[in-house]
């Protein structure tokens, strides 16, 4: 049997570690930098500290500060510091930091860990090497120019003489940490693990049954609650039978979870916690809740009817080059489509679970959270308690998608343990994740295009509706904000004369948030299908408009016409939208596929292209449709993320979003009737499986003269309209309202 | 009291007689390796294997479990037993493939995964393409390793010729 307390200390890293003697690095490269989360770009800023020890046992252990969720980070950019330590990989481990602010950003969103920290990682690998340098310098008395770091080891060239860092880590520890601009970095000629494809640290454990997610950790004498909770936003309780509860064996308490008010952020709902003393009473004793709700009655269907009208009619300018409005009515001919994608639920694998533990005046957390500091001050501010108090332990996380960047689970776990003596774990069920999400926003768009006499178009247009997630942190908050808008809608890369894009009003019936790609799911399935319908109309390949649409090599800037562009927190001069990027990966793909080869009946290739988180993604997908059947038979993604850190994780994330996109694509749809959610379980809210799951190939673009890009959330957007256009191209039925299944039998 | 061997050793729990199999496992004898994903049996997450067949043990409940024989993914043949700390060598051969094509990504439904896979070449050492499918389409995977998972069962295939 495994030990009952099946945390070690060597997992968790306290601030400042008891390697006794060894080398801990951090603190002396001040790099200041604002880095944009999705919501307020002033509350992230990164400074570099401790992401380096050695052992006297020769054992390097290097901190990982971001969550993993599956995308291979707790490899990835360590690989980047053993790479400029010239580390034997073979001797790294790996330890998850707690949330520590001086880590810098501990957000893991925005697909952006590795372009945020890959320099970062770089210099702290370069900063660790250089003093054991120095040290072992030193200690032979010879200068530093004749020593040289390799597969862990210091060497002096003239004689041989090596030291291993073990050996070298007291003293390499007493050395002031060099000043940034004296670092010498590796010649990419030189590199050992930056480009590789090694294999993800977790491994072994994930194949045992060893591995330790937030629903795994187990505390002496910890208890487990099930949640009842608040069906709908401002839903009041009005009764439950406590009494039914508690008769259930194992169940010890009954506690009202109260009304943290508005704005939801990431407070915790209200509701009622049952108590036991393991998750099966736990979830026994909820049963006989019977809680009654009194609530608003938000009708999704309704609501979408809603949002298609308002996009119907002039909205707020938000951009606009030339004048559509003019223009259009000179224009030859035109097209107009509107495009809708219902609500989505994140569905990671692992449902939320959060452990918390009030011990010795802290407040210690284990959670599988994409944002620990976020977690931290949260907790902080909803208890009323001293953030720094609080502490928290990341675990692996079981999928995530965006869902546990929202901390409301953590709360719950910490307002119960702060009324017991005993570490309580609070348990959501697949139930609870679905019915209590933070829903991608449900939306319409509408799309007007206008062709001069040679077919070419001169006139865009482009409305979009939505609620935003602003609405978390500002009650009313009922307009996308210019960081939705940035993914996908104001940042359309064409050159076309005439375009404009108007914004609508939407208001927030249920707890929006963001999932995996966020705003450019709905933004890139609508502008892809247009496109799409434009070259059907005007009889022209698709990839062909596409280049007639990008118009020649450059750069696009959406500030130039108006728009206040966000590009994903990073610079246009050093992440520009680059049109020559978007040509290229159409070549690719077009390379590598047969998209225009004639098909036997009733099959047919889609195409789709996207830039988001500063990365080019292309998805041409291969369906056959028969019998009111369609069947995802083939799909080809080509991405252009610049320089690869580790390319098995960036194909591994490829071929993810393309299963991830399927099921948003095919059968992703929350409906909410009466203020409820309508769906509670997989057999309702159906996602893919393997027998859906087509045969898959990943392209990876040469990269390694541009900048790190994102590569866990760019798969996903271009890959809805690759299926809708394919099913065009198979049947002739034109696809404009997700999911596919309203259609057809999947 | 419910009897019934586990990995190898006899266990006997006392808990209420409708406690699934899944909740013993994970809050009564401490064993995490399988997982929660839905409790209806939808997903197969909780996939163990019972007298060596594979049952989705979150809807199993324990006293359908007396006097069988259950291994969970700890005690799958190959993996070490947890005091004598892991092996990088000692796999199951579905593990091993799993290593070899890379298929993780978070983890977390894998253990389902391998016993499901573990259950369907024990039944049928050279499966079909369809057949594999159709076996696998009770384990969802959020993460999308199904490609992966696919090349790896079939490398396993007893007529796989090796390129």
């Amino acid at each position: 049997m495994i030990p009952i307390e099946n945390i070690s200390r060597r997992t968790f890293l306290e601030k400042l570690s008891a390697v006794s003697g060894g080398l801990i690095l951090g603190a002396v490269i001040p790099f200041r930098h604002t880095v944009a989360s999705p919501l307020d770009p002033s509350l992230d800023s990164l400074v570099l500290n401790l992401f380096v020890q050695i052992a006297e046992n020769n054992q390097v252990y290097i901190i990982c500060h971001r969550s993993e969720m599956g995308q291979g980070i707790r490899t990835s950019l360590p690989q980047v510091v053993a790479d400029e330590l010239q580390a034997d990989w073979a001797k790294v481990q790996i330890i998850q930091g707690q949330a520590n602010s001086d880590y810098g950003s501990q957000n893991t969103d925005g697909s952006r860990s590795v372009r945020d920290f890959y320099q970062v990682m770089r210099e702290m690998g370069a900063a660790a090497r250089t003093m054991l340098e120095q040290a072992a310098a030193a200690r032979w008395q010879v200068p530093v120019e004749q020593v040289s770091a390799d597969q862990h080891r210091i060497v002096h060239s003239l004689t041989g003489r090596q030291l291993s860092y073990g050996q070298l880590a007291q003293e390499a520890a007493a050395l002031p940490i060099p000043a940034k601009e004296s670092l010498v970095l590796k010649p990419r000629s030189a590199f050992n693990y930056i480009g590789q494809p090694v294999q993800i640290v977790d491994m072994h454990d994930m194949l045992t049954g060893s591995a330790i997610f937030g629903q795994d950790i187990q505390l002496p004498n910890m208890r487990y609650a099930a949640i009842s909770r608040s069906p709908s936003l401002g839903a009041t309780l009005k009764t439950f039978e406590a009494k039914d509860a508690r008769k259930v064996s194992g169940v010890y308490d009954v506690v009202v979870m109260p009304d943290r008010g508005k704005p939801v952020s990431y407070k915790s709902l209200s509701g009622v916690a049952v108590l036991a003393n393991n998750t099966w009473a736990a979830l026994q004793g909820k049963k006989q809740l019977k809680p009654v709700w009194q609530h608003e009655g938000h009708d999704s269907s309704n609501y979408l009817q809603g949002l298609v009208s308002s996009v119907q009619t002039p909205g707020q300018a938000v951009l606009q080059r030339g004048d559509f409005y003019t223009a259009i009515d000179q224009c030859a001919d035109t097209l107009n489509a509107t495009y809708t994608v219902p609500y989505q639920s994140h569905l990671p694998m692992e449902t939320p679970a959060a452990v918390a533990y009030f011990h010795q005046g802290t407040c210690e957390i284990w959670a599988c959270v994409q944002s620990p500091q976020a977690t931290q001050q949260t907790v902080a501010t909803e208890l009323g308690i001293d953030p720094k108090t609080v502490k928290v332990n990341v675990t692996l996380l079981g999928g995530a998608f965006g869902r546990k960047s929202k901390p409301d689970f953590v709360v719950e776990a910490a307002y119960l343990a702060q009324r017991s003596g005993s570490p309580v774990k609070v348990f959501w069920s697949r139930e609870d994740d679905i019915r209590h999400d933070y829903y991608h926003a449900i939306s319409a768009q509408y799309y007007h295009a206008g062709l001069d006499n040679q077919g070419r178009v001169t006139a865009w247009l482009q409305r979009t509706a939505f609620p935003s997630y602003g609405s978390l942190f500002r009650e009313g908050a009922d307009m996308p904000s210019d960081g939705e808008l940035s993914m996908g809608f104001a940042d359309v890369p064409f050159a076309m004369q005439h375009l404009r894009c108007e914004r609508h009003r939407a208001e927030a019936h249920v707890r929006i948030g963001w999932l995996r790609a966020v705003a450019n799911i709905h933004h890139a399935f609508a502008v892809n299908s247009f496109v799409d319908e434009i070259a059907v109309k005007t009889n022209v390949k698709v990839t062909d408009l596409w280049r007639q649409l990008l118009g020649n090599a450059g750069t696009v800037d959406p500030t130039v016409d108006g728009f206040n562009y966000r590009n994903s927190g990073k610079s246009l001069d050093e992440y520009p939208i680059d049109i020559g990027r978007f040509h290229a990966l159409i070549d690719l793909i077009e390379s590598n596929t047969q998209l225009y080869k004639t098909l036997p009946k009733n099959q047919g290739w889609g195409f789709s292209i996207h830039r988001s988180f500063c990365s080019y993604v292309c998805v041409a997908t291969k369906v056959e449709v028969k019998n009111g059947r369609v069947a995802v038979v083939e799909m080809h993604a080509a991405i252009d993320c610049g320089l690869v850190v580790n390319p098995d994780r960036v194909r591994s994330q490829l071929e993810g979003s393309m299963v991830f996109g399927l099921s948003i694509a095919l059968m992703g749809n929350m409906t909410v009737k009466d203020g409820q959610i309508e769906q509670s379980n997989f057999h309702d809210a159906p996602v893919t499986r393997m027998h859906q799951c087509p045969s898959v190939t990943i392209h990876i673009a040469p990269g390694d003269k541009q900048l790190p890009g994102g590569v866990g959330e760019p798969g996903v957007p271009p890959v809805l309209a690759s299926v809708s256009n394919a099913i065009y191209a198979a049947s002739g039925v034109r696809i404009r309202d997700l999911p596919v299944n309203k259609h057809f039998r999947i | 009291m419910i009897k019934f061997s586990l990995n190898g050793k006899n266990v006997e729990v006392d808990v209420d007689t409708d406690m699934p199999l899944l909740w013993v496992l994970r809050d009564e004898l401490k064993l995490t390796g399988t997982k929660f994903g839905c409790g209806m049996g939808l997903c197969g997450a909780c996939t163990v294997h019972m007298n060596g067949q594979p049952i989705r043990s979150c809807s199993v409940p324990i006293a359908s479990i007396e006097g069988s024989t259950i291994t969970s993914i700890e005690g799958l043949p190959g993996t070490s037993q947890s005091d004598a700390g892991p092996s990088e060598t000692n796999l199951h051969p579905v593990q091993q493939a799993w290593v070899q094509h890379n298929v993780p990504q978070c983890g977390y439904c894998q253990p389902g995964q391998i016993m499901s896979a573990a259950a369907l070449l024990e039944q049928n050492p050279n499966p079909s393409d369809e057949e594999i499918d159709q076996f696998m389409s009770g384990n969802i995977c959020r993460c999308g390793t199904y490609p992966r998972i696919r090349t790896a069962i079939k490398s396993l295939a007893a007529n796989h010729k090796v390129e």
